[in-house]
């Protein structure tokens, strides 16, 4: 089976994060960048596969040319092989946009199993598994916290506000996964040395027949205006329990009404 | 006027969410509010009342096993092909993931810019949105085509404004690309009586420090009492003490309720990035250093196993 995964390099949302002050996009120069967290249970998934009915993993990754690192990093989990889109003119690029340039690029891998995070930490739009589809014309299993194969037929368990659903689709499809589907592996010594000899190929708009005019700033579908930090909260009351502590809440509870 | 659409985010267990009452309290100041069910047979009669209660003056229905057989697909076709042909002033969806996926899809099919988690959206197509867990509020608005937005739960307070309005039945015709994801089964799982994490006015969260599963029963006590949700933190749904789907933080739920009491949570970031708009914040924990106190209105320092019962018992000799 011809496994593609889809990974982003996100700015670490572990640490302070904001948009540039000069284009209003993610500042990705100020903090660490990591491989977005649910695209590593992607990652993970999408070995599983491989190890149960055979194939190839590869992973897809658009970014600037320092989500190279992130490719590395992803390699050093398992899969064969990489390909990065990157293109000075994709920045600044809209959903819209990035699912188009995504979908092509996984037209030209003739990919049977898309499998990718169900959203990132940095935009947390969850709209590109289902783009994608769109744009495909393939089935989109979202938010899947359960993942079998069973010939070319898919099932996937997901999550609800009321409980869960059972959905399935025959392959090509795009599944989304969430990080209670499993626990991803840690690279291996000997995976970190093999992941700097797997192939990774590098793509363009150009390879992709994709015009500059419809990516980026230009081709963008929607634009920030302005942007300012939330002003931090003031400081409240702290107070050490001396006894009374849970009559002390409930008063407080009652001073703003909601007792 | 034209129509602002909304759609209806409803389910079988609560009915119409609040989010939709949000949602066309909001088209209510853009325009002409048009309700859009996309549901199974007689969803749209089920719903019509509660959402001209509202202000809905106008449903558009969308009903069928083809509609709620399979995933979002067959709810993009209908909304693009009702857009394309009503051309409203904006479309509304909730900011979940069912309401993210149609969003996505239409987006596509319309060549249309999208905005997600916006919490106000102003007449000139200028919506408000907090990114990065809340940390940064932005201002954008789409420059291609009409404003596609999906708007965050608990963003304002509904108010209702009576209307009677006119249903619609809507033809669904669906292609067979629509029907690749079928839904076989689905599960409903015991909740109680409590309000949905993400629509809850209070929502009352046990973390680490609450050391077990069985001890969440003081959590839920105190959520009761105050009519709210519960909530977990990611270290307490990993140690397995409260079930993933009421994860707050940032794999998880994003909450924006009136009140949010945090015990035994120490407040990583992980946790912050789902409950930090949260209007009022209590918190009790052990640490004196914790960093939810950074965020706290109020907070108790102290056991957590002393403190909420005597807080339970004080509510209910108060009421």
């Amino acid at each position: 089976m011809n496994i593609v995964v889809l990974v982003k390099q996100v700015p670490d949302s572990g640490a302070e994060r904001s948009l540039r002050a000069d284009d209003n996009t993610v500042d990705r120069g100020s903090t660490d960048n990591v491989i977005n967290e649910m695209d590593e249970y992607a990652i993970e998934e999408a070995l599983k596969v491989k190890e149960s009915v055979g194939g190839e993993v590869t992973v897809l990754t658009m970014g600037p040319d320092r989500a190279a690192e992130s490719i590395r990093k992803a390699l050093s989990m398992g899969p064969d092989k990489a390909v990065h889109v990157v293109d000075d003119a994709l920045h600044g690029s809209c959903a819209v946009a990035t699912s188009k340039v995504l979908a092509a690029a996984l037209g030209q891998l003739g990919a049977d199993l898309i499998i990718c995070g169900a959203e990132s930490t940095d935009g947390r739009v969850q709209v590109i598994p289902h783009m994608i589809a769109e744009r495909l014309g393939v089935a989109a299993l979202t938010g899947a916290r359960k993942l079998t194969l069973d010939g070319s037929t898919l099932t996937v368990e997901r999550q609800t506000e009321e409980g869960y659903e059972v959905v399935t689709a025959s392959t090509p499809a795009v599944v989304s996964v969430w990080d209670t589907i499993n626990e991803p592996r840690y690279p291996s010594f000997k995976g970190i040395m093999a992941a700097k000899k797997k192939p990774v190929q590098t793509l363009s708009l150009a390879d992709l027949g994709i015009a500059a005019a419809e990516v980026g700033f230009d081709g963008a579908t929607s634009t920030v205006l302005e942007h300012a930090k939330r002003p931090l909260r003031s400081a409240g009351v702290k107070v050490t329990d001396e006894d009374d502590g849970g009559v002390k809440l409930v008063e407080f509870l009652a001073s703003e009404k909601f007792v | 006027m034209s129509e602002i659409f909304v759609v209806v985010d409803a389910t079988g267990e609560f009915g119409v969410k609040k989010v939709t009452l949000e949602m066309l309290t909001l088209a209510r100041q853009l325009g002409t509010p048009a309700a859009v069910v996309l549901g199974g047979p007689g969803a749209a009669d089920a719903l019509s009342s509660k959402l001209g209660e509202y202000g809905a003056a106008k449903v558009y229905a969308a009903e069928g096993e083809e509609i709620d057989s399979y995933l979002v697909a067959p709810k993009a076709t209908v909304l693009a092909d009702l857009v394309k042909r009503v051309r409203p002033g904006a479309v509304l969806l909730a900011s979940s993931q069912e309401g993210k996926e149609i969003a996505a899809r239409l987006a596509v099919k319309l060549h249309n810019g999208i905005l997600t988690d916006v919490t106000d959206l102003a007449a000139d197509g200028t919506a408000t949105q907090a990114v990065f867990a809340g940390s940064t509020i932005v201002k954008s608005k789409v420059t291609r085509g009409l404003p596609l937005v999906t708007v965050r739960p608990n963003s304002l307070s509904p108010t209702p404004a009576p209307a009677s309005p006119e249903v619609e039945q809507l033809a669904v015709t669906v292609s067979d690309t629509d029907k690749l994801a079928r839904v076989v089964q689905r599960v409903a799982e015991q909740k109680g009586s409590r309000p949905e994490l993400t629509e809850a006015s209070v929502v009352v969260s046990g973390g680490r420090g609450v050391g077990n599963a069985d001890n969440f029963k003081l959590v839920e006590e105190l959520a009761d009492l105050l009519g709210g949700a519960v909530g977990a933190s990611r270290a307490a749904v990993d140690s397995g003490f409260y079930p993933h789907q009421f994860q707050v933080g940032q794999t998880g739920k994003t909450v924006s309720p009136q009140l949010y009491i945090a015990l035994g949570i120490s407040g990583a970031i992980q946790h912050r990035a789902g409950m930090q708009t949260s209007k009022t914040i209590v918190t009790v924990n052990k640490d004196a250093e914790a960093p939810i106190f950074e965020l706290a209105d109020f907070g108790v320092v102290g056991d957590l196993f002393k403190i909420v019962p005597q807080a339970v018992e004080e509510i209910r000799r108060r009421t």
